[in-house]
């Protein structure tokens, strides 16, 4: 299965300010009521924008500055909670190519590595920094690097590091990020593990 | 001499396939879980890639999060529910999957059945799309939830790409205090762990409170691993995990009973183990606690008060912030008398017989507030049968507690049991995030099951040991 090799990620940004924005955040759970994942894309943080305008705020993701954002920048233990993988296909389907946050509840790094959304974390400091850069100039351009692990930003200076494990690196820029092709090519030693387990091969 | 070995690594080793180019394992699940919700997607891009359920006898269905627990026939008044019902009942015909479907007595919650079946056994690999299947790591399996995709791979190949993860030793040593529960022992946990602290970890429950621990109870803990960010938690197996399994309907019988039993054995972690880390907690150290935002890490004493951001950790008085304005309860609220307007006793958490019991016990003869809504959910059609045998659901009808049939229930708000606007409900469930229980707006404050029932019975979050007197 041939997969696009995802080296460099450029579009707009948008900050999601907040720690330990869980995945009924990103989609609530009554979305969840389908057999298919299209159409997820307009219910991402639906409920959390409806409490902002009550709130007399606006959600970044109704503030029509940042309309077209294709990188998602928020701060620690993004995607905590369910395991649903409607969260981060909700998110790829509104637009999101690439995700920078301090840091990654481990279930929803999984999912979105598995779509092709790099989750790459970076330091509290150069996240608000990005952050008030958008603010500012909300056309600006952010670009990932996979090779460097780098986030830059043209015409501006700046440039800040970020980290992303191998596990999840290599796939991603080798085209292999959706596992199941490898998974398969194993279904022979999958079969000689399970005639070796007593609990798998009585049955 | 061998290396020491934690029971992660023996069950690991033994069920790894091989290494993947990116340095994963691919991990043998011995045993698949699935449901509703998470499962339509992954049959169809099983289907789509022209490949098939490579073992069906190894997967386990049922129908939890979207049942509706009053109105139990079908077709449900939600299409939308309907619809996901039948297509589960459809994949399951096709592919040859054991479905404990409603017409069955077996449906429940996803991860009360396994156990209650004996198919949640030790030394195996469990995978299922929920993130508490981290409760059937209390048998000693080491179960992860996972995504849609990881369902199909599962499905497809039995097996799944993941990373070894390190292991933190949770030590609880000595006697909990009566009116403190397993649920108060993980809340308290969580609270001084952080919900991001597991990250990377599978945590190992033990200590003498462990040991003593129902296989129950073990359940509650290990359920709510993930609250804490460990995807992984477990406790040894040992003879109280053995005689819970003895006689079920999965469970092996005869020769091949005491042959398992032999090598459940061989798995716990072996005595001079060594861990990536290690954290002790004191039983006598653990009160009723209850949570009072929007993360199960924000929890106190039942005599403490909400505190105020500014005496928080730099790092947490943000989210604190957040959760005084969601809750609309200001700071230094005590959390004994906040009114409740729901209490929801059920969930994969607490919705087993061993919690139902507790509660029954209690509240025989007493009445529910006539200012609350008080609905208890069994986590199994097998709970709600074996309850009603007992009279345990009579003592609930006849305190005012709505008893309903088995499913999720208003832990997740998927089915018709939502709160309503900014209603606050004392819970028994696992999550108090944001709109967790069905209304953007509702509040969730999180609790051991004798605690909802006193704050059911009372009106408000009270000291479960003083409304039923217990010392």
């Amino acid at each position: 299965m041939a997969l696009e090799k995802i080296t460099q990620i450029t579009g707009r940004g948008v900050f999601v300010p907040g720690d330990d924005i869980d995945t009924d955040r990103i989609i609530p759970a009554r979305f969840m009521k389908c057999v298919t994942f299209d159409g997820l894309g307009e219910f991402a943080f639906s409920d959390a924008k409806v409490a902002e305008k009550a709130a007399g705020r606006l959600h970044p993701l109704d503030d029509a500055r940042f309309n077209g954002a294709s990188i998602l920048i928020s701060g620690s233990n993004f995607g905590c909670g369910s395991s649903r993988e409607h969260a981060p296909q909700a998110l790829y389907r509104y637009g999101f190519r690439a995700i920078i946050a301090e840091s990654f509840a481990e279930i929803f790094f999984g999912n979105s590595t598995t779509l092709g959304i790099p989750c790459v974390k970076m330091s509290k400091q150069d996240i608000a920094d990005l952050a008030a850069l958008i603010e500012k100039t909300p056309t600006v351009q952010v670009t990932l690097d996979l090779t460097e692990n780098k986030v830059t930003v043209d015409d501006v200076d700046f440039s800040a590091t970020f980290s992303l494990p191998g596990h999840a690196r290599e796939p991603l820029m080798n085209g292999r990020w959706d596992s199941i092709a490898d998974l398969v090519d194993g279904i022979e030693d999958v079969k000689s593990r399970v005639a070796a387990i007593p609990y798998l091969a009585g049955k | 001499m061998t290396m020491a070995k934690t029971l992660l690594d023996k069950v690991w080793e033994e069920h790894t396939v091989r290494t993947l180019p990116d340095g994963r394992t691919q991990l043998l699940i011995g045993t698949h879980l699935i449901h509703e919700v998470t499962s339509p997607q992954a049959f169809g891009m099983v289907r789509d890639l022209g490949l098939k359920v490579l073992y069906p006898n190894r997967t386990f269905a049922t129908v939890d999060h979207i049942v509706p627990t009053d109105q139990r026939a079908e077709p449900f008044s939600d299409p939308l529910a309907d619809a996901m019902v039948k297509e589960l009942r459809k994949n399951c015909a096709e592919t040859g999957v054991t479905f404990f479907d409603l017409p069955t007595g077996k449906q429940g919650i996803v991860h009360i059945v396994g156990p209650e079946q004996g198919i949640t056994q030790p030394g195996t690999t469990i995978a299922c799309g929920d993130s508490h299947t981290s409760t059937h790591g209390a048998f000693g399996a080491i179960a992860f939830g996972i995504g849609t995709s990881q369902v199909r791979d599962v499905l497809a190949t039995q097996t799944m790409a993941i990373g070894k993860p390190k292991v933190r030793r949770i030590n609880v040593d000595g006697n909990l205090s009566p009116g403190v529960y397993a649920k108060d022992v993980i809340l308290h946990i969580i609270r001084h762990l952080g919900v991001n602290g597991g990250i990377g970890f599978a945590y190992e429950y033990g200590g003498s409170t462990f040991d003593n621990f129902t296989q129950e109870e073990r359940m509650t803990v290990c359920n709510m691993a993930i609250e804490g960010g460990a995807r992984v938690g477990y406790v040894n197996p040992d003879e109280t995990t053995f005689e819970y399994l003895r006689g079920r309907p999965y469970s092996p019988t005869g020769a091949e009973w005491d042959a398992a039993v032999a090598r459940w054995k061989a798995t716990a972690s072996d005595k001079d183990a060594v861990y990536d880390d290690i954290v002790n907690f004191k039983a006598e150290e653990i009160l009723p606690t209850v949570t009072w935002g929007i993360t199960p890490a924000q929890a106190i004493f039942i005599d403490e008060s909400i505190p105020h951001p500014a005496d928080l950790p730099e790092k947490d008085r943000d989210t604190a912030a957040e959760a005084i304005e969601h809750m609309k309860l200001p700071a230094g609220t005590p959390a004994a008398g906040i009114k409740i307007d729901v209490a929801f006793l059920g969930s994969c958490t607490n919705g087993r017989l061993s919690d139902l019991q507790e509660v029954a016990k209690h509240i025989k003869g007493r009445k529910v507030s006539p200012s609350v809504k008080a609905i208890v959910v069994p986590g199994s059609q097998g709970v709600a049968s074996i309850a009603e045998k007992m009279g345990i659901a009579e003592i609930f009808r006849e305190a005012g507690f709505e008893w309903r049939g088995a499913g999720c229930s208003m832990c997740l708000g998927m089915n018709p049991d939502k709160l309503v606007g900014d209603q606050l409900c004392a819970s028994s469930s696992n999550r108090n995030f944001k709109g967790r229980q069905g209304s953007p707006t509702g509040r969730t404050m999180l609790m051991s099951p004798l605690m909802v029932a006193a704050a059911a019975l009372t009106g408000e979050v009270s000291d479960a040991r003083k409304v039923f007197g217990i010392h």
